[in-house]
């Protein structure tokens, strides 16, 4: 087609032009915030600091030039990753998120992979036994799963499995085991979506044309529901996974409170309550970057997969 | 009997016990029975609950810790639900904290759905750079993480219930506008509205009288949507300690008191926390039921 090339050019452009604006926005509201908090200068001072020190510590934050000011120069060491020293480990923030990323990363996929292999099975059964009650079942649970506050479905999990079974660990990482309890209760809610997306995807297709056509050729109904109507039924939940990443980041700051889990999660709250805005300027803004980038490669991945956008 | 029964033949449903069952379940199926029990309960308990709690919700005597429900063999009737590790009694709480939630639900979607509704209705007549303005600050409660700026606020203005208010306002304005927005893209190319502009309507005008109630709907069943996300923002936020600041009662704070206390006393935490799941059930319940009524063009939420 003449002129593909062009359209793609454009819609990156355009989004990369619209991630940078939002990456913008975000600097301004934590720079607002941290500014808010009071005096930087106050989290260093002690009963030894002399009035020479004061002055000195206001120069070198730039303390002493307008806010306006103050905020480029902080923007212009934030867009070259240096966001300060934290103040609570006392090192950059760079470093101690490279140290931490791994756990949470590592957390986010097993509850991916629980979510899909909960949520789809699930839903796709129940729009092909549409209205009986195996449907109902299914739907129930994900009106549960919606409806549970992740922190108490968590602290559940543990009496359950770790007091009253003796199953599984109440808390850390190490062992397989140590991640069957924080998967479960921060997939919980993505399953429940993905299932109720997987079911009225699935339903939406099986009522259409094509779907109709193939039925009356003679096509068996397992051929039907599996190799037309659940492959593209798929590609419901694929778009969904955007959204599902906003729900992860605020579901693995609970998540990770709740089970001490040694992530990103939970370094943010530490952040927060240490009032350390250099670390938690850098995890704002490296959340931030992360939904921006996945959401930009999910839909060039849901261009490639489904041709009727490109035509749009 | 059946087996041997010729292909067509009508099967004969037995009279009486069936047909009953059947009403009773064509009731069930048609009428969300159980969420209305539930929010008609909690909305009682709300507004009468200085009547219905047997206790005092905010002061307790530490003698009386950690007390377990009625149902253990321990347990006394004094405290049907049981106590708290300061004493105080879990069952005054929670009707307390229904009050707590619903309205700051309520103080939310005022705000939330007014501004959204309106700042939609703007997007989706006026287009252009107004929209695309709009628009992409309605992604961006998307792409930063809201519960971040969330706990950062809390700690650099302190947590209060007007903080939570406006955090959980700037947190559900974008879904109305988006929603709305649609909708008034779609209304304002119909023969109706445009033969109110022919005949002289201004544009508040048009907006007001001929947009909205067209669009209102679609308002009402999103307001429904959101009642459970917000009590479970609201949840999550006390949980972490930066919601609604103590003594006063929040479901989402009561959980985090019994969190440590998990292995010898289960209820302080397994308690409020059933009550929010009931509520946000019941309110998710009602969203769908609604809108599969009132706005099948939604269903893809």
């Amino acid at each position: 087609m003449p002129g593909t090339g062009f359209g793609v050019a454009r819609f990156l452009i355009r989004r990369v032009a619209l991630g940078l604006f939002v990456m913008w926005f975000a600097t301004i509201i934590v720079f607002a915030l941290s500014r808010a908090a009071g005096d930087p200068r106050y989290l260093f001072v002690s009963e030894y600091s002399t009035k020479e020190q004061w002055e000195e510590w206001g120069v070198r934050f730039g303390l002493d030039r307008p806010y306006p000011m103050q905020y480029l120069i902080w923007l212009g060491k934030a867009v070259r990753g240096n966001f300060g020293e934290s103040i609570y480990f006392n090192d950059e923030p760079k470093k101690i998120i490279g140290g931490r990323w791994l756990a949470t990363f590592q957390l986010a996929i097993a509850a991916y992979i629980f979510a899909i292999i909960l949520g789809v099975p699930l839903g796709a059964w129940s729009a092909i036994t549409r209205g009986t009650g195996l449907d109902l079942l299914a739907r129930s649970i994900a009106l549960v799963g919606q409806a549970m506050p992740g922190f108490w479905l968590g602290i559940m999990l543990i009496l359950l499995f770790s007091v009253i079974l003796g199953l599984l660990p109440t808390s850390g990482s190490g062992t397989w085991k140590h991640f069957v309890l924080p998967a479960v209760t921060l997939g919980w809610f993505p399953a429940a979506g993905i299932l109720r997306l997987v079911r009225s995807s699935m339903l939406d297709t099986l009522d259409s044309e094509y779907i109709k056509f193939a039925r009356a050729k003679g096509v068996t109904s397992r051929k039907i529901i599996w190799k037309h109507a659940f492959r593209n039924a798929l590609i419901v939940p694929m778009t969904y996974a955007g959204i599902l990443l906003a729900a992860f980041i605020t579901g693995a700051v609970v998540t990770e409170t709740v089970f001490l889990w040694p992530g990103l999660g939970r370094l943010s709250v530490q952040a927060v309550f240490n009032t350390d805005f250099p670390m938690l300027s850098a995890l704002v803004m490296l959340f931030t970057a992360t939904f921006l980038v996945v959401n930009l490669v999910i839909d060039m991945l849901y261009v490639v997969i489904d041709p009727r956008i490109r035509i749009q | 009997m059946t087996a041997q029964a010729e292909a067509g033949t009508p099967v004969r449903i037995p009279p009486g016990v069936r047909v009953a069952a059947g009403k009773t379940f064509y009731v069930l199926r048609r009428w969300p029975v159980l969420p209305i029990i539930i929010l008609g309960a909690v909305t009682v308990g709300a507004i009468f609950a200085p009547l219905l709690s047997p206790h005092d919700p905010l002061l307790g005597k530490l003698i009386d810790e950690r007390e377990p429900p009625a149902w253990h063999a321990e347990g006394s009737t004094r405290f049907l639900l049981g106590t708290d590790p300061l004493g105080r009694d879990i069952l005054s709480r929670i009707i307390y904290g229904a009050q707590v939630s619903l309205k700051l639900a309520g103080a939310v979607l005022a705000v939330g759905t007014i501004v959204g509704t309106i700042l939609g209705l703007i997007s989706g007549w006026y287009g252009g750079l107004i929209d695309e303005f709009l628009m992409r600050l309605a992604e961006l409660n998307f792409a930063v993480p809201f519960v971040l700026v969330a706990l950062a606020s809390a700690v650099v203005f302190g947590p209060s219930f007007g903080l939570m208010v406006i955090l959980l306002s700037i947190y559900s304005w974008a879904g109305f506008a988006r929603q709305i927005r649609a909708e008034t893209l779609r209304l304002k190319s119909t023969d109706y509205v445009a033969l109110a502009r022919v005949a002289g309507a201004s544009v508040p005008r048009t907006l007001f009288r001929h947009i909205l109630p067209g669009v209102i709907n679609t308002v009402v069943v999103l307001m429904t949507l959101n009642l459970g996300q917000l009590i479970l923002a609201e949840a999550g936020l006390s949980f972490l300690g930066v919601g609604i600041p103590g003594p006063t009662p929040a479901w989402g704070s009561m959980v985090a008191d019994g969190r440590d206390y998990i292995s010898q006393n289960y209820w302080i935490a397994l308690l409020p926390g059933l009550a929010i799941f009931f509520v946000v059930y019941a309110m998710n319940f009602m969203g769908d039921w609604l809108r599969d009524r009132w706005d099948p063009r939604l269903r893809q939420l």
